[in-house]
């Protein structure tokens, strides 16, 4: 009798639907509150006979699971409906733009310098400074370019003492000021970035201010060879591992011999084309062995020691490298083209 | 410099090479070019004949002419007013293509048939400087003797095809054909063709008739000769080519032989007017202010540094840049006075910067061959004897103090081998030498080689380095980097430090700039309070970049306008560089300083933007601070007047009690939009001593936070007010923010209402409620009696 009522019951806990949070308070109430219908059967166990209350307790166990399943699976079906409604509700026009935030970039002279300063601190050069407000002595003197000396011409200075103080011409002093400090001290392996000074009329080649890298090892036995070497790990960094360098003797007065630079034309390959004049390659810095005046000028045995310098133009390499054709857009210092440089520098290009 | 082919070949063979790979190689030496170009580009002229010449009556100017080409007729239109019957001239047939790119077809000009066209020298691409009064006028005309119907181009010797070298300060021995042959002919093993210097001299000697007196040290060798029955005419047309193709202008035989001289051998000569010139040569230094007239007509005044030579009196010729107007050659000149002399280089340089720059002195400036003063004397006296009917006297005036000793260097071949870093063989070392014509022997792997004088620039052992390398191909050496011993490069500290600094303030969202370090008077004097320790250039190029700067405010000013004027409303700038002061010394030391306008991030549809104002700028100096581990207490704000900011809103800014820069609105009366500036002394900021990162304990309890708001006197800091609080909260106040700043309805005009927020924490234990409002209460308290403050609102 009980038993039929229980599967009936038990049917009726299936079959029950709720969708909304009332019709899951009044399933709660009716079937599994204490004065609900399975606690009313569980009321009648003490009249079972007793071998029947094993099967009747299995049944008003899996009566009572039933309905909390049931419970259960019916909560979760409303809060997800609720929950569904919600997501509805806050959906967003995700094409709408998102917030900018300010961006700001180092000027893209300094980005060549400080590529070019980590390459070398990675080989174990210092990056050093030295005064841009520079004495005649150190400027010219020191680099073998006495007073009257031809070579000044290419160099026309801002003089703030006549013949004596001036606004460096180059980079080149911080050498003599490295090795009159170092006193006979080596190895020395340095590079100084810096700003530098000439009395050029501003166009698009030319800049009456501008910035040198200066490189200088100092040691036994230094050659062509490692400079060359040496050179061949800058223009690869900065230009791609393709690259290769080609010298061609020029005349600093304080090297000897003297060497012009030139990489492997990055655009064409060295097949030739508009960027390297159909040459194949493009006229990058000037490097040399150190001149033995200047090395004993500034206290090295010449005969025990030789050195290696080279210089660099971040300007002329960052023209070259993201195509800028007038060196003046490097101090006007106009938002819209240094916006160009807020990026990485690409990568993977072309694969 | 420019070398033709045609006038190189005379001293090495080069006919029969392909001049651009002479060009290439000679870059692959260290001798770069700038340009190889013919003389002429024009194709299709031939010399023709004029046979007839008829005006044509419908035209003011034009011709009807009948040209003879050999194989043909021709009637040509011509326009030119020397036009006449019998004259040999250059004519562009049909089919002609002129240097411009004008190709020549049949036409009607005013109704006759024209087939072709008689050139002038400016229409076959000859440049007017080097063209006479005469050419310059109308066509072109040839020598009665030219051939008929052949090539004009060719019979002109226009073919001829130049290199333009851009040459390296050190090769004055270069500016001379030989100079150039030696060179080529080293590339390609090809001996030298020395010039004839042969002369009949007659039995006047011009010892007998004048004296030369040397009185300085600037000139090293003076040597003169003396020539007479000259006949000044028309140089001979493979003379004047060779001039042209050098970038001279032909003039006369006289002049010309005087300039092909030097050409050749690089030794400037000058020719004196004998008659007027008298006959005492006294070489001397001018006396200061002395006056001279120079052969361009214009009185100069001399300085002591000048070297002139005299007629014992007065200056008849400014030593190697410019001769004397008294003694210039005349179309009537008979007699002449030949010098070929080697002045201070130095000095000519100086002089001639001053007056004017020439062939002459620039060839002075970078070095002569004293070896080659007597042989281009003779040279010349050879040419005018061929070409200008001259006698040449015997003797010779001299005074010669110069060395013609070839230089002896010794180099080993370790030595050379260790700098290139190359294994050479001692025959590739003697084999270069030769190719170069140094003699040279070899002992116990050490040379011993001699120089001629002819390379002044060749010393020391160094420069035979080169010189072996440069022949022999650095582009053979091998790269390898220097065996050194391990160890890691760094940055000096004050590098390393503006590179962190440059790093924050570009992460905080501003641009970094890079401007000039020259500036114009006014700008040199903005925002920097002493207006006596500036550096001002002797030699600027303009007024605006005259002064070195002492700021770099002005020069964020400049990027400021730049950009507004190109319609950039928003700036968040900084620039990191020197600035420079003179007291006894020069002084010069790194800066920061940045400018902010406008809105400080990019404003979204959503929320509004952070405007630029001193809160914002003060709060990123702040943050800056702080990321270099200072504590708060470390650094103050002072207000403080400071040149061009705004007197209420600028401030002073203190680490350690000692000033390390400042910030505040640009002054109203100096740019009218609110722009705010900051200037920090990095290298003073990179010298403090900052302790080590120690992480602290995260406290285990709970923190209590309590807010209290006041109304205060308007002008009360509120700086006032937090040390109170700190001090009466003692060490369970943790930190106090300020979160609200009213002045408006409920606050008296001369009053305002700061909000605070207070947090309390104990390290030991958890604070109870009795505790945090015993000291909340205390606070209250004594903020109200010792700031004067009403407690608005707890």
């Amino acid at each position: 009798m009980k038993k039929e009522e229980m599967t009936k019951l038990l049917e009726e806990i299936q079959g029950c639907s709720m969708h909304t949070l009332e019709e899951i308070q009044t399933f709660k109430n009716t079937y599994l509150g204490k004065k609900g219908k399975i606690s009313l059967f569980a009321s009648y166990m003490k009249d079972v006979p007793q071998e029947e209350k094993k099967t009747f307790g299995e049944m008003l166990n899996q009566l009572r699971t039933q309905a909390e399943k049931r419970l259960e699976s019916a909560q979760k079906e409303v809060e997800n409906k609720k929950l569904q409604e919600k997501l509805a509700k806050e959906t967003i026009d995700i094409s709408l733009p998102g917030v900018s935030f300010k961006r700001g970039s180092v000027h893209p002279l300094t980005k060549i310098i400080e590529e070019v300063e980590e390459l070398f601190i990675s080989m174990g050069y210092d990056v050093v400074e030295g005064p841009e407000v520079e004495e005649d002595l150190y400027n010219f003197e020191k680099l073998n370019l006495p007073k009257g000396h031809p070579a000044r011409d290419s160099q026309d200075s801002f003089y703030i003492e006549d013949e004596k103080i001036l606004l460096r011409t180059q980079t080149s002093p911080v050498q003599a000021r490295e090795m009159d400090k170092n006193k006979e001290k080596t190895p020395i392996r340095m590079i100084c970035p810096g700003k530098t000074y000439r009395r050029d009329d501003d166009d698009a080649t030319h800049s009456h201010q501008f910035t040198q890298i200066e490189g200088l090892v100092v040691g036994e036995n230094i050659s062509v060879a490692h400079l060359k070497g040496t050179l061949e790990e800058i223009v690869k960094r900065l230009f791609g591992e393709e690259r290769t360098i080609r010298f061609r003797p020029s005349y600093f007065p304080f090297t000897e011999p003297s060497l012009e630079v030139d990489v492997s034309c990055f655009k064409c390959g060295g097949a030739g084309c508009s960027l390297c004049k159909g040459t194949g390659y493009i006229e990058i810095l000037g490097s040399g062995i150190v001149h033995p005046n200047v090395l004993r000028g500034c206290g090295y045995d010449p005969e025990k020691y030789t050195g290696f310098a080279f210089g660099i133009g971040p300007e002329r390499i960052a023209m070259l490298k993201y195509g800028i054709s007038d060196i003046r857009n490097f101090y006007t210092n106009d938002l819209r083209f240094l916006e160009n440089f807020y990026r990485e520098e690409g990568q993977n290009e072309g694969k | 410099m420019k070398v033709s082919k045609k006038f190189l070949n005379d001293y090495v063979q080069v006919e029969d090479l392909d001049f651009r790979e002479v060009a290439e190689k000679m870059v692959a030496v260290g001798n770069e070019y700038e340009t190889i170009e013919k003389i002429s580009q024009a194709t299709g002229i031939v010399i023709g004949k004029v046979l007839t010449c008829e005006n044509i009556a419908t035209s003011t100017h034009l011709h009807a002419c009948t040209v003879d080409v050999k194989e043909d007729v021709l009637s040509i239109v011509c326009g030119a007013p020397n036009v006449q019957a019998g004259q040999k001239v250059l004519v562009a047939k049909v089919g002609a293509i002129l240097p411009d790119g004008t190709e020549i077809k049949k036409a009607q000009l005013a109704g006759v048939e024209s087939n072709g066209m008689i050139c002038s020298l400016s229409e076959i691409g000859i440049e007017s400087k080097y063209q006479s009064e005469e050419d310059k006028a109308g066509i072109h005309v040839l020598s009665d003797d030219a051939p008929l119907g052949e090539d004009a181009i060719a019979y002109l010797d226009f073919d001829d095809e130049v290199i333009d070298f851009e040459l390296t300060a050190n090769r004055g021995d270069l500016l001379s054909l030989l100079g150039m042959a030696y060179e080529v002919g080293a590339i390609y093993e090809r001996p030298v063709r020395l010039p004839s210097e042969e002369i009949q001299e007659i039995k006047e000697n011009i010892e007998d008739e004048m004296t030369l007196k040397v009185e300085t040290d600037a000139c090293s060798i003076y040597l003169a000769k003396k020539v007479s029955d000259v006949t000044i005419m028309e140089s001979p047309q493979w003379m004047k080519e060779r001039l042209m193709a050098s970038g001279i202008r032909p003039i006369n035989n006289v002049v010309d032989i005087s300039n092909y001289v030097m050409l050749e051998y690089g030794q400037p000569l000058h020719f004196f007017d004998a008659e007027r010139l008298g006959k005492k040569i006294l070489v001397r230094m001018a006396q200061e202010d002395e006056q001279m007239q120079t052969l361009d007509g214009k009185m100069r005044t001399l300085t002591s540094k000048d070297i002139v030579i005299t007629n014992g009196k007065e200056p008849v010729a400014l030593a190697g840049v410019m001769g004397g107007y008294d003694t210039e050659i005349e179309m009537d000149t008979k007699e002449i006075v030949i010098e070929a002399a080697i002045f201070d280089s130095v000095k000519i340089r100086n002089t001639s910067k001053r007056i004017l720059r020439s062939e002459a002195s620039n060839r002075y400036e970078k070095g002569i061959d004293p070896n080659r003063t007597k042989k281009a004397l003779q040279r010349a006296c050879h040419l005018l004897e061929k070409y200008a009917h001259a006698k040449v006297w015997s003797g010779m005036l001299q005074h010669d103090k110069t060395q013609k000793a070839d230089k002896k260097i010794t180099i080993s071949l370790q030595k050379i081998n260790t700098v290139l870093g190359m294994e050479l063989t001692k025959q590739e070392v003697l084999s270069i030498f030769e190719r170069l014509q140094f003699k040279a022997t070899e002992q116990k792997q050490v040379f011993e080689v001699l120089v001629p004088t002819r390379r002044l620039d060749v010393n020391i052992p160094e420069d035979l380095i080169e010189e072996v390398g440069r022949i022999y191909g650095f582009n053979q050496v091998v790269g390898t980097l220097p065996v050194m011993e391990m160890r890691k490069g760094k940055r000096s500290p004050l590098r390393n430090f503006t590179k962190k600094t440059r790093d924050f303030f570009v992460s905080m969202g501003l641009q970094e700039v890079i401007t000039y370090t020259l500036l114009d008077e006014v700008k040199a004097h903005q925002f920097v309070e002493d207006a006596t320790n500036e550096i001002v250039l002797l030699n600027p190029m303009s007024e605006d970049r005259k002064y070195v700067r002492r700021s770099l405010i002005p020069s964020l000013l400049e990027v400021f306008d730049y950009n507004m004027h190109r319609q950039q409303k928003d700036l968040a700038i900084f620039e990191i560089a020197n600035v420079y002061t003179k007291e006894e010394t020069y002084h010069e030391k790194t800066v920061f300083s940045a400018l902010l306008h406008g809105k400080l991030d990019l404003s979204s549809w959503e929320k509004e933007a952070i405007q630029a104002d001193f809160y914002a700028l003060k709060g990123m100096v702040e943050t800056y601070l702080e990321k270099l581990g200072l504590s708060k207490g470390r650094y103050q704000f002072e207000k403080e007047t400071l040149k061009d900011l705004h007197p209420g809103r600028s401030a002073a800014i203190y680490v350690d009690r000692k000033k390390v820069g400042f910030l505040g609105q640009v002054h109203p009366a100096l740019v009218k939009q609110e722009v705010y500036v900051l200037e920090l002394d990095v290298q003073s900021l990179s010298e403090i001593s900052i302790r080590s990162i120690k992480a602290k304990e995260v406290t285990k309890f709970p923190t209590v936070t309590k807010d209290m708001a006041f109304v205060v006197d308007k002008s009360l800091p509120c700086e006032a007010i937090l040390k109170v609080m700190q001090k009466a909260g003692g060490r369970l106040l943790k930190e106090v923010k300020v979160f609200d700043v009213y002045q408006g309805e409920n606050v008296k005009e001369n009053e305002k209402s700061l909000a605070f927020s207070l947090l309390f924490e104990d390290a030991t234990k958890t604070l109870t409620d009795e505790e945090v409002m015993g000291i909340f209460d205390k606070i209250i308290a004594v903020v109200t009696k010792e700031c004067n403050a009403v407690l608005r609102d707890k």
